[in-house]
């Protein structure tokens, strides 16, 4: 089966600045496939030369099997684009937001009415469909952008960071949604920083930083192999506990006031601990996506 | 030919177009007042004001009041106006903080159409503004001659040839006070010596010269014509260099628009 998108070595320079290279990765249908990154780290370059906002420094791009730059217009038909940023036209309702694009994509009136009175029901906006732009929270124009990027019946859907700044019911709720399209079919590509919402909705992503492919994989494949199933975290240790700990062999990142150990049979450990030590500053908890992320990115804050 | 010039542009700017006009509907009973009103102010204050103290003019020898001579440069001055400001300032917040444009690059339109889009929109608002212009001029009774219903076809072209000006300068301008440059350098200093409120012959030679290379005279050249009914054969001069001004502007303001957008 020809995948949906095919991204072979993706570099994009800005002058000097070297802002994607050498990315490549496939997404398939119906599979969501997910983005990661700390800010800065190419995920929105990466997604802008996925729809042809920005050309390729260089690489090769191809969508539902054809190539991306001969067959753009042809393509932007069948791509449905979340964009970071809320880019609602302010001057206008949540309904005429929605009528405006429709007539970007040649969606005839009547038809379009028909989807966005569907779109307003699945996001919950039916009752705000007067409201002006700058009268929505912003969890609403949030949803209000998802809901136009599925004006067009996307085969693909591209989402930049669908749920930043919305709260943790919207964020649940959204989250539901997604899944619901995703069982229907669709193909979704994904960025976000919210790891949960990648362990969820992805069945692969990729962790790239400064531009670069650090790992990619299925999101409990990827914790198996970089933190193993059991994390241990140790809230500041005494020198005491750190000797232990380094007399029994295990390796450990240190944080400071912070010791985490991962790929280790970790219930032991923690077991042994508790017989020598005061265990109060001990957790044992699951790996999650999270400790791969900062165990691959580092946990240095990002300029 | 227009297809040959430029390839990559489609129907679709239309869409571009209608968006605007959608907002402007929204709006219309807001922004179909001033052009309306506008002939009254000016009319009072330079016609009856003015005319106290300046006698009648003769334009192309023929005898004509002060205030027939400046109704034509009150339409020229508004289409020139109404076009400049939508591709300058309007399209510059739609640019750099509604991010309109950045969302339309997410949907079958290229920037070619959505540039195209916002010009020929600015031009439909030197259209509305001149028609509404007409309409003010009719109701106090100053119509002198049916040809002034060609106006508003001129300020299709004008408006074109101003909306371009004002999309190039959008495809420069660090931000939106850079706007009072142009404003201060170019479009006042035309508003005020394109043969508008004073015939173009009273300026010095030189002076003249500069005016004549400005496109708002040219602008007013001809809708005085349709105002007063006067032809003569330099207006299709005026006519062509209307065109070879928008044929020059139109695609430059592509060019930089796509340099300045697509990184
Ligand atoms: N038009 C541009 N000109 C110059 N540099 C750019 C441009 N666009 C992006 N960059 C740079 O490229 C790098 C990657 O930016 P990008 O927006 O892709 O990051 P991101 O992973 O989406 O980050 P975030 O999580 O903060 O959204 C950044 O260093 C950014 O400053
Ligand atoms: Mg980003």
């Amino acid at each position: 089966m020809t995948p949906i998108v095919e991204a072979k070595n993706l570099k994009k320079t800005f002058g000097a600045f070297t802002a994607v290279e050498d990315v490549s990765f496939h997404i398939v249908k119906g599979e969501c496939f997910g983005l990661l990154g700390p800010n800065g780290a190419g995920k929105t370059t990466t997604i802008r030369m996925l729809y042809g906002y920005t050309p390729l420094t260089s690489g090769a791009l191809k969508l539902f099997g054809e190539d991306l730059e001969p067959n753009l217009r042809k393509l932007k038909y069948r791509i449905g684009v979340c964009q970071q940023e809320n880019n609602l036209d302010p001057d206008l309702t949540v309904l005429e937001n929605l009528q405006v694009f429709a007539r970007y994509f040649d969606i005839p009136k009547s038809e379009a009415r028909t989807r966005i009175d569907r779109l307003l029901e699945f996001f919950a906006l039916n009752n705000r469909s007067k409201a002006l732009f700058t009268d929505l929270s912003g969890g609403m124009r949030r949803r209000l952008v998802l809901a136009r990027s599925l004006i067009n019946n996307p085969d693909l859907l591209i989402l930049d960071e669908p749920t930043s700044a919305l709260d943790p019911q919207t964020r649940q709720q959204v989250w539901s949604r997604l899944l619901e399209l995703k069982k229907e079919g669709l193909t979704i590509l994904l960025t976000t920083h919210y790891m949960e919402e990648a362990y969820r909705l992805c069945d692969r992503l990729l962790i790239m930083d400064q531009g670069k492919v650090l790992v990619e994989g299925k999101p409990g494949e990827l914790i198996d192999r970089y933190v193993g199933r059991e994390v241990l975290e140790i809230d500041s240790p005494d020198q005491k506990l750190r000797d232990f700990l380094i007399s029994q062999g295990y390796m450990f990142d240190d944080l400071g006031t912070r010791l985490m150990i991962y790929n280790h049979n970790c219930r032991e450990l923690f077991d042994a601990i508790e017989k020598v030590f005061d265990h109060k500053n001990c957790m044992l908890r699951m790996g999650t996506l999270e400790d791969v992320f900062l165990k691959l990115t580092g946990r240095d804050l990002r300029e | 030919m227009i297809k040959a010039l430029f390839p990559k542009i489609s129907r679709r700017f239309l869409r571009v177009w209608q968006r605007n006009l959608t907002v402007y509907k929204k709006t219309w009973k807001v922004s179909f007042l001033p052009p309306l009103m506008e002939p009254f102010l000016f009319i009072v204050a330079f016609g009856i004001g003015l005319s106290a103290i300046v006698e009648d003019l003769t334009y192309r020898g023929i005898k004509v009041s002060y205030i027939d001579f400046i109704i034509p440069a009150l339409l020229g001055t508004t289409i020139m106006y109404n076009a400049f400001f939508e591709t300058s300032f309007a399209s510059f917040v739609r640019m750099r903080y509604q991010k309109t444009f950045d969302a339309m690059m997410a949907t079958p339109l290229n920037l070619e159409e959505i540039i195209t889009g916002e010009i020929a929109w600015s031009a439909t608002k030197s259209f509305i503004a001149a028609t509404l212009m007409i309409v003010g001029v009719g109701i106090l009774g100053l119509i002198d001659n049916l040809s002034i219903l060609l106006v508003p076809l001129l300020a299709l072209l004008g408006g074109f040839a101003f909306g371009a000006t004002g999309m190039f300068f959008t495809s420069i301008v660090p931000n939106i006070e850079t706007f009072n440059l142009p404003m201060f350098l170019f479009i006042t200093p035309m508003f005020l010596f394109s043969g508008t409120f004073f015939p173009l012959e009273t300026l010095p030679q030189w002076a003249q010269g500069i005016a004549l290379a400005l496109p708002l005279t040219h602008l007013v050249r001809l809708t005085r014509a349709a105002t007063l009914g006067i032809y003569h054969l330099s207006l299709l001069g005026s006519l062509a260099y209307l065109l070879l001004y928008s044929l020059f502007f139109y695609p430059l303001a592509l060019k930089k628009m796509q340099k300045r957008l697509i990184k």
